[in-house]
């Protein structure tokens, strides 16, 4: 049955602060000598624990997410999942192995493990560029060159950084990290690097998997990692107007946490919010920064286990400051369209105060809407760090929403749900969160399902497969399911899902439960501790994901997906790469497509220039195919070479004045984008 | 993929084998009522001939054009809608195994009677059944005979292929019956020119492409657009290939895979129906009673046929680099969009290269070496020094890299008898001496024009199977009049007299527009090869030994560059201010009464043309 998250504020509180108290204490970072003098009054001070600035402490230096969180294959040859902050922990996955030997022909003799530990001599000695550090010093800012703190903000989450870290390959890395607490630190640092000359790569989440975090190889000056997370106060909330400010370093999570102690929530749910920033939102025009009127923390309550509500699949956008949000689906997307408004960041944010080598820029008002030429927020949103560091973040906040119900849809094939999809896209129906996932999707959230505990369960579940397969007729290979979210008040809540799944009935669709909707997004936040998982038995992969018009959605999945298989043979990769997709988000005019692709890699020598070798065809096909170079990751290093022709050699010029005006020195030299 | 090899000697070519013997000795009904389980696509949607019907009129595509053509013809939509119904009704073919069957069983009588052997590269078949599964399959034979479709659907239905839909011309349909029971044996009908009929076009193209899109069957077409009455290919047309390429262009498809299918006959049964044609004969309306007459050539020995299926052709790894297939991301893909530039040019090197996929792939015989030298020795030849030439020649043709199907463990003289006894109908063999006339002329007075026009039916029909070994002479041909001819050995000299000649010879033979250098490049490496030519960084010279070589190659050219000459004299000397592109040809022939044949008078109107030597005036 449905969650009822309606239940009181104090029981999530409870839950919440349950969860925290499993994770480690971090130690007071009391080093900000200098007190930051915020415009508004602050907020209560949050019982959440903000990101430590050794992160390294409760978070893998080479892999996704918490240390204490990992797939692994135990003695019996039964995946797991380890530690207690998800859902899934502890619990035991007993049709994974199978499924991931069968797909990527894996086996479980053949391991490749990573390099246990960071091997501090392959670290390059910082390249100091002593008064600026001197003046930061003096400053009263908190600095290190500390190696394992540079080589924990060189990198993303694309493959190849990765792959490079598993094996012990450290690349070029900053040579000193500085964490401002407030805007006037960020502009006094600001001003110290133009001063010294010094490269600033502003640092938020680390999730990037555009390469937006990789120092650029050419960059002689000293490069400098700016990172935000201890500017993680919420400064105000205003609830008349229903807005909030908030410091741009904060994490998802802890945003949501604190806006809920309130009875607010932002409306968004990016899947990557447990560890991507709010100014990583901003700075790549990240969709999963959608507002979502219900907020998350519905999550909580119908996931009693879940730490976070969110996660990320792999790789997410990226960028620069931050960790990008992904794809998300969020919940509440499509509620945004049925109020008709855009439902990006630029929807969801007021005001945004950036500090750039020219100086602050901001708006002078609140004001919901303005006629005042080009929106200059459009500017900073999606600079991904080139332009400046951005500071605060006015954004719109909602009640909390009071009831959350998953659920699914069987459908005979890939094209009739992604009519049903279309349909409900045109009815502007869609739940808060509706996504169709292939018939190998499908089957990949199969094998995710944990130990059935009880025979009358496992009875079901037969029941239900042979309705669906021998009485329905669906072909188990080609069946595929959308998941749904829905949230709001009850009443309409059990509304909408009735007109759901009327729709869906129409296009040869089941209703086929809650769990399988629950699951599928379940999937979302595993799948980068998957990716390490496969990571130790010669399997890569990654994510990457498009926006195309309705028309051309099932064109472009199948010619992709079969893209990539053919690549792959051509590049004698000798077993079936897992190729496969999912509609994430539905727009009046198109959707959101996100794939995986994976790959058994015994035999080659140089798997990660195969695996981009790939990645990069298929983003040719992507583009031959009329999608779009990015819906939400970014642009990056990765895919900077097509940035002319997806934009116009005028647009990339307007782009690039805009970059010469406001900092001709490239201070923010991270190289992204342009 | 469709580079051609540098050294095309070097090409490999699969073994063939004969698809009648099994024929011969099983019985022909239960053999077309066995079981046919062809090999499907595998994103096949099935579906039947009237949802395909009512697919292609509900398709956007057209559903858009019929609206523009309502709005600018001001008939209504339902009107138009009609029109377009009636259209496709006309067009579609119905196939049902049940009239294929019956032909299976037909035509496996006449096979047999009409081929000593049907020969077919069972490699190729077994490449075609992967391809058939991959992807949307367009088969490209060449077009020699009417023969050519008839035997692909029969060869399809043997291997177990699917079986194809085929274009066929409109005039097939006014044969009753007969144009009936083709359209349910899988072809369906087009008109031969609907320039400007918006409406037209939009069903035949929504037609093909919905049926490539949905796997419903393999397309089949004739690049060439109509039999080549000459047996040389045809300049291709782009239009059909556009279509079925489009699919691809806009990602409605991962690929289609081209298959260029070279279909040759030892003996063509046209043969000398195609001579008259070009001496301006009309053609015989195509009617049932008139084939019922043509049974004749049943009782007559055609020798043996080949097909060769090609290596399919990826129409995405040839577009590759070539198309910007982001071009159609900006217009909904129902909205009909001419090919820019960019296609047009992409198309027609395409079409050229496939056209020239299939002439590589061609059987050649021992007869068209023969027919080649006796057209040279317009007095005969004695017996002896024919098969001493031939060998000669077919040594030559195989350095150059001719697909020649020649006896292995059989005397040179022996082929040649054989050979010759099948073609008696254009020679004369006595005392020894062999000579092209025309035999079967009964001793009856003939007036002297008479004579004339069935000596120059004998010359053309013995033409036709020179021309089929032209391609293979044709690069080394130009070098060889272009060293004449530029009186100097600088090779920039005689490369720009190659280049000018292979230019005013572009409609006449097949040379892919803007390989002047390739081909240059590879006459020379093949001539250098053969001892005839020394090639130097800044000169070309001929050896010694090479003068018979260069001589003959001149030769194969000579009665090219003479009809061109005649053309260009006439066009000086006769004509008045108005001449009509119709009285042309009647008035070339009047002039100079030598075996002129329209085709080689086309050709040569067309390059004056192109070369803007002759303006053409809109009366």
């Amino acid at each position: 049955m449905a969650s009822n998250s309606s239940s009181s504020a104090q029981q999530r509180l409870r839950i919440i602060a349950g969860h925290l108290q499993k994770r480690p204490e971090e130690e007071n970072a009391s080093v900000a000598a200098q007190e930051c003098k915020a415009e508004a009054p602050r907020s209560e001070p949050s019982s959440a624990t903000p990101v430590p600035r050794r992160r390294q402490e409760i978070m893998k230096w080479n892999g996704w997410g918490y240390s204490d969180s990992r797939f692994l294959f135990n003695k019996k040859g039964q995946a797991e999942f380890t530690g207690k902050r998800y859902r899934l922990s502890g619990l035991i996955l007993p049709s994974l192995k199978d499924w991931f030997e069968g797909t990527f022909g894996a086996n479980l003799q053949h391991r490749s493990p990573a390099t246990p530990s960071l091997n501090l001599s392959a670290v390059a000695p910082p390249h100091l560029n002593q008064p600026f550090v001197e003046d930061l010093k003096a400053a009263g800012l908190s600095v290190s060159h500390d190696p394992e703190d540079r080589v924990f903000r060189a990198h993303g989450h694309c493959l190849h950084e990765v792959f490079a870290l598993r094996e012990g390959r450290i690349g070029r890395v900053p040579d000193v990290v500085v964490w401002p607490s407030c805007h006037n630190d960020v502009e006094k640092i600001v001003e110290l690097a133009c001063k010294h000359n010094v490269c600033l790569i502003p640092y938020g989440g680390g999730t990037s998997v555009s390469s937006a975090l990789e120092c650029p190889r050419e960059e002689t000056r000293s490069i400098v990692s700016l990172d935000t997370s201890q500017m993680n106060r919420i400064l105000w909330i205003d609830e008349k107007n229903l807005t909030a400010h908030v410091e741009a370093g904060i994490i998802g999570q802890d945003l949501e946490r604190q806006l809920n102690e309130r009875g607010y929530c932002t409306g968004h749910e990016p899947d990557s919010m447990e560890f991507s920033s709010l100014g990583g939102w901003v700075a790549t025009r990240a969709s999963g920064m959608k507002k979502n009127i219900y907020g998350n923390i519905e999550d909580l309550v119908c996931l009693p286990s879940l730490n976070t509500q969110t996660h990320t699949g792999l790789g997410h956008a990226h960028t620069l400051e931050m960790f990008p949000p992904h794809q998300s689906c969020s919940v509440g997307v499509l509620l945004e369209v049925i109020q008709g408004t855009c439902d990006l960041m630029c929807s969801q944010v007021v005001h945004i105060k950036m500090v750039t080598p020219r100086g602050v820029i901001e708006k002078s008002c609140l004001g919901p809407r303005m006629s005042t030429g080009p929106d200059i927020h459009h500017f900073i949103l999606g600079s991904e760090g080139t332009l400046g560091v951005v500071t605060e973040v006015t954004l719109k906040i909602r009640p909390i929403p009071e009831y959350q119900k998953y659920g699914s849809v069987v459908f005979p094939n890939f094209q009739q749900g992604v009519a049903c999809l279309r349909e409900v896209a045109r009815q502007r129906c869609a739940p808060a969160s509706i996504r169709l996932m292939d018939n190998e999707q499908f089957q990949f959230g199969h094998a995710l399902k944990p130990q059935v505990s009880s025979i009358f369960t496992s009875f079901l579940d037969g029941l239900k497969k042979f309705y669906i397969t021998k009485f329905k007729g669906f072909d188990p290979h080609h069946l595929c399911v959308a998941t749904l979210l829905f949230e709001g008040d009850r009443g309409k809540v059990l509304q909408h899902e009735k007109q759901v799944y009327d729709i869906a009935a129409k296009f040869g669709g089941l209703a086929a439960g809650e769990d399988n909707g629950q699951r599928g997004y379940m999937l979302t936040f595993v799948i980068a501790y998957l990716r390490d998982l496969g990571m130790d038995y010669y399997v890569i992969g990654e994510s990457f994901e498009t926006s195309v018009p309705w028309d051309r959605v099932l064109d472009l999945c199948r010619n992709v997906k079969e893209r990539i298989v053919r690549e792959c043979k051509e590049r004698g990769v000798q077993f079936p790469p897992l190729s496969t997709c999912r509609v994430t988000q539905t727009y009046d005019a198109g959707a959101c497509v996100y794939f995986y692709f994976a790959f058994n890699y015994r035999g080659l020598s140089d798997p990660v220039h195969i695996y981009e070798q790939v990645e990069h065809a298929a983003r040719e096909e992507i583009l031959a195919n009329g999608g779009s170079l990015s819906h939400h990751h970014g642009v990056g290093k990765l895919r900077k070479e097509w940035m002319k022709e997806s934009v116009s050699g005028v647009g990339l010029g307007m782009l690039k004045s805009v970059k010469e005006y406001v900092d001709p020195q490239n201070i923010f030299g991270n190289g992204n984008l342009l | 993929i469709l580079s051609y090899p540098r050294h095309p000697v070097l090409k490999k070519r699969d073994d063939f084998e004969d698809v009648l013997e099994e024929r011969r000795r099983s019985s022909d009904l239960r053999y077309a009522l066995r079981c046919y389980t062809p090999t499907l696509y595998k994103g096949l949607v099935p579906c039947k001939v009237s949802v395909l019907k009512s697919i292609v009129l509900q398709s956007d595509h057209l559903q858009c054009v019929i609206k523009q053509v309502s709005s600018e013809s001001g008939d209504s939509t339902e009107c138009v809608a009609e029109e377009a119904s009636l259209i496709l009704d006309e067009m579609a073919h119905r196939m049902q195994l049940s009239t294929v069957r019956f032909f299976v069983f037909t035509l496996s009588k006449a096979f047999k009677r009409l081929f000593r052997s049907v020969c077919v590269n069972e490699e190729g078949i077994q490449r075609l059944q992967q391809a058939v599964q991959e992807h949307p399959v367009v088969l490209l034979p060449s077009h020699r005979s009417y023969m050519d479709f008839l035997m692909m659907s029969y060869l399809l239905y043997m291997f177990d292929l699917p079986l194809p839909v085929i274009a066929a011309g409109m005039d097939f349909m006014s044969m009753k019956f007969i144009g009936e029971m083709l359209r349910m044996s899988g072809a369906f009908f087009i008109r031969r020119s609907f320039g400007g009929d918006k409406l037209y076009w939009a069903v035949f193209s929504e037609y093909v492409k919905t049926m490539l899109r949905k796997g419903y069957a393999p397309i089949e077409f004739f690049l060439e657009g109509t039999r080549s009455r000459t047996c040389k290919s045809l300049t291709p047309k782009t239009g059909l290939l556009n279509i079925v390429m489009e699919p691809f262009f806009k990602g409605e498809l991962f690929d289609v895979s081209l298959v260029p299918v070279s279909i040759s006959y030892e003996r063509v049964l046209e043969e000398s129906l195609y001579a008259r044609e070009l001496l301006g004969v009309p053609k015989p309306k195509e009617s049932t009673s008139g084939l019922l007459k043509a049974r004749r050539v049943l009782s007559e020995d055609y020798g043996s046929m080949h097909v060769y299926f090609g290596h399919p052709v990826s129409v995405r790894s040839l577009a590759e680099g070539k198309i910007k297939r982001s071009q159609y991301n900006l217009l909904p893909r129902y909205i009909p969009q001419k090919p820019s530039v960019d296609t047009h040019e992409f198309l027609n090197d395409a079409a050229f290269r496939l056209v020239r996929i299939q002439e590589e792939n061609m059987v050649l015989k021992p007869w068209v070496l023969i027919a080649t030298l006796l057209l040279q020795n317009p007095d005969g030849m004695d017996l002896s020094s024919l098969t001493e030439q031939t060998d000669w020649l077919r040594h030559l043709a195989l350095a150059f890299g001719a697909f020649l199907d020649w006896p292995d463990h059989e005397a040179c003289s022996e082929v040649i008898s054989c050979s010759l006894a099948l073609h008696r109908r254009l020679l004369s063999v006595s005392a020894g001496h062999v000579q092209l006339s025309v035999t079967d002329a009964p001793q009856v007075e003939t007036t002297p024009e008479e004579a004339v026009f069935q000596r120059a039916v004998v010359v053309l029909s013995c033409a036709s199977y020179r021309n089929q070994i032209l391609h293979v002479f044709l690069r080394p041909a130009l070098l060889a009049v272009a060293m004449q001819s530029a009186n100097s050995s600088r090779k920039d000299d005689i490369y720009n007299c190659f280049n000018f000649l292979r230019n005013m010879f572009s409609n006449e033979f097949i040379l892919c527009p803007g390989d002047s250098v390739q081909d240059f490049e590879e006459a020379c490496y093949l001539l250098m090869k053969r001892g005839v030519l020394q090639v130097l960084e800044h000169e070309i010279v001929m050896s010694a030994s090479g003068q018979s070589t260069l001589a003959f190659l001149c030769s194969v050219l000579d009665p090219f560059l003479q009809g061109y000459q005649v053309v260009c004299r006439y066009l000086c000397e006769e004509t008045n201010e108005n001449l009509t592109e119709k009285e042309f040809i009647p008035a070339v022939r009047s002039f100079c009464f030598v075996s002129l044949s329209s085709d080689l008078q086309k050709n040569a109107l067309a390059a004056l043309l192109r070369l803007k030597a002759v303006r053409k005036v809109k009366v």
